[in-house]
């Protein structure tokens, strides 16, 4: 039972001074499984995702990947960045914002990973940069430098640049949020190709219809707090919490037009 | 133009020293300027680190370097430290006192560079599994030495300028060559004219290369672009 448990989040914390934006969040994810947390803006979820590799070290807690537990060595203390490398090499990391890197090509956006992490040659690196890129339908923009691409465009390689890093697990920080209206579908449309690939995810979002199709399981966040939790079907149709029966009726409102 | 003839007739007779003069301030610009690089980076990187003390080390040393006119730090180089034991041959002194003096507005260039970057950027780097040094060379640094090129250029053509302050520790570069030439020839206006032309003739181009590279810069067009909150390449731009 425990083999099959990829991600253990641990009574996770995160404070900035007497400021708690993240209060004792705990959560598991099986192998292949996909998580999405959703909730309202502040509510600690993207400080939750953050926190999975340590980019806001949590103060609080902790994260374990395959056993293996992420961001302190064996006698507690914070590892640096140097030391966290090779763990976050296993954790891909697809941002609201794409943070493409401006000044290298699509392609080497996608192969310098595996190059200077996984030691690939330039050649089988390029190789994989060009599969990864035409797996997400983008394999005639390899040699374009990203600021030509459209935001959707730009969004998909950045979903290739972290396959690239053949991780064991997937996090998407509202991969969606940035993008004009008729750009979504084409980048949920990959995201959904790889759930069906049975990679483990966990998606930070605020479509709840795509959560819907692609999470196994949906976490209600809301001040700092998991508020419920369960597959998505019961959560979304039949949910218990006040708060979060508020949160889907303000949704649906938004999205009828008349919130 | 009668001081053109006049350096015309002469200039076989003075050439040698000008010429060596010229080496010499080629020699203190070369020197002072790697030496305030390396400085810079070294005061960036104190100014990253997470300890207080450390920074603030960093901070009082730039307070120090843009608070203290160069002469009087050359003169405490030269004059001063001999006093204390340490005696050093005037070249080495123009060079660390320049050094010293221009890695404080170096530092300023590199940290504006790379603060022009979004965090995104390094945070994408980080994460994928880069580590630091990786994310310095492969990721940040390129993309900063585009904001940093014009600056530091504007940089280099100011000190090599502030280098003719060495004459006054008996370092014979180009000002003290041509001073010394005057008071033999008793010809100061063309003598320093072709000092003065010199000068010009070498920093001229450069600040035209800034500014060609600031243009380009400018039409480059990731979001990242900004303007440097340089005084002096500001003022050199315009």
């Amino acid at each position: 039972m425990a083999a099959d448990i990829l991600l253990d989040v641990v009574n996770l914390g995160k404070s900035y001074g007497d400021f708690a934006v993240l209060k004792g969040v705990s959560f598991s994810l099986r192998r292949g499984e996909r998580v999405a947390l959703i909730g309202p803006s502040g509510s600690g979820k993207s400080t939750c995702l953050r926190a999975i590799n340590y980019l806001d070290p949590p103060t609080q807690g902790e994260v374990r990947l395959d056993g293996q537990v992420i961001g302190r060595r064996s006698d507690g203390r914070r590892m640096s960045d140097l030391e966290l490398a090779p763990q976050r090499a296993e954790i891909g990391m697809v941002f609201q914002h794409f943070h493409l890197w401006p000044h290298l090509c699509v392609r080497s956006n996608v192969a310098l990973q595996p190059r200077k992490v996984r030691g690939l040659s330039h050649d089988e690196a390029a190789k994989l940069a060009d599969e990864l890129l035409a797996k997400v339908q983008l394999g005639h923009k390899a040699d374009e430098m990203p600021h030509r691409l459209s935001g959707g465009q730009q969004q998909r390689v950045a979903i290739a640049r972290a396959l690239a890093q053949q991780p064991k697990l997937l996090l998407f920080d509202e991969p969606t949020s940035a993008l004009d209206p008729e750009l979504v579908g084409e980048v949920l449309t990959v995201i959904k190709e790889l759930a069906g690939e049975g990679r483990a995810m966990v998606l930070v979002t605020h479509e709840i219809a795509f959560a819907r199709e692609v999470a196994d399981r949906i976490i209600f966040m809301d001040g700092g707090r998991i508020v419920e939790e369960g597959p998505a079907q019961s959560v979304l149709d039949d949910p218990q919490a006040p708060r979060l029966k508020q949160f889907l009726t303000s949704l649906a409102q938004r999205e009828r037009g008349d919130g | 133009m009668s001081f053109l003839s006049v350096i015309y007739e002469n200039v076989t007779d003075w050439a040698p020293r000008m010429i060596a003069g010229l080496q010499l301030t080629l020699i203190l610009t070369a020197g002072g300027f790697s030496l305030a690089l390396l400085m810079a980076l070294a005061l960036e990187y104190l100014r990253s680190r997470q300890n207080a003390a450390v920074r603030l080390l960093g901070r009082i040393y730039l307070a120090l370097a843009r608070g203290i006119p160069i002469l009087v730090i050359l003169y405490l180089l030269y004059f001063a430290l001999p006093a204390a034991g340490l005696t050093l041959p005037a070249k080495l002194a123009g060079i660390i006192g320049l050094g010293c003096v221009y890695a404080a507005y170096i530092a300023e260039v590199l940290r504006a560079g790379f603060n022009a970057l979004p965090a995104g950027q390094r945070e994408a780097a980080l994460a994928s599994g880069l580590t630091p040094l990786q994310t310095f060379w492969l990721v940040l640094l390129p993309q900063a030495i585009r904001h940093m090129l014009a600056p530091l250029l504007i940089n280099l053509t100011s000190l090599m300028k502030d280098s003719s302050i060495c004459a006054l520790i008996a370092v014979p570069e180009l000002t003290l060559a041509s001073r010394e030439i005057m008071s033999e020839s008793f010809l100061p206006l063309p003598v320093f004219m072709l000092t003065a032309l010199l000068y010009f003739f070498m920093a001229w181009p450069a600040s035209v290369i800034a500014r060609v590279i600031d243009h380009r810069l400018r039409s480059y067009p990731p979001r990242s672009v900004s303007k440097m909150p340089d005084v002096k390449h500001a003022m050199a731009l315009s």
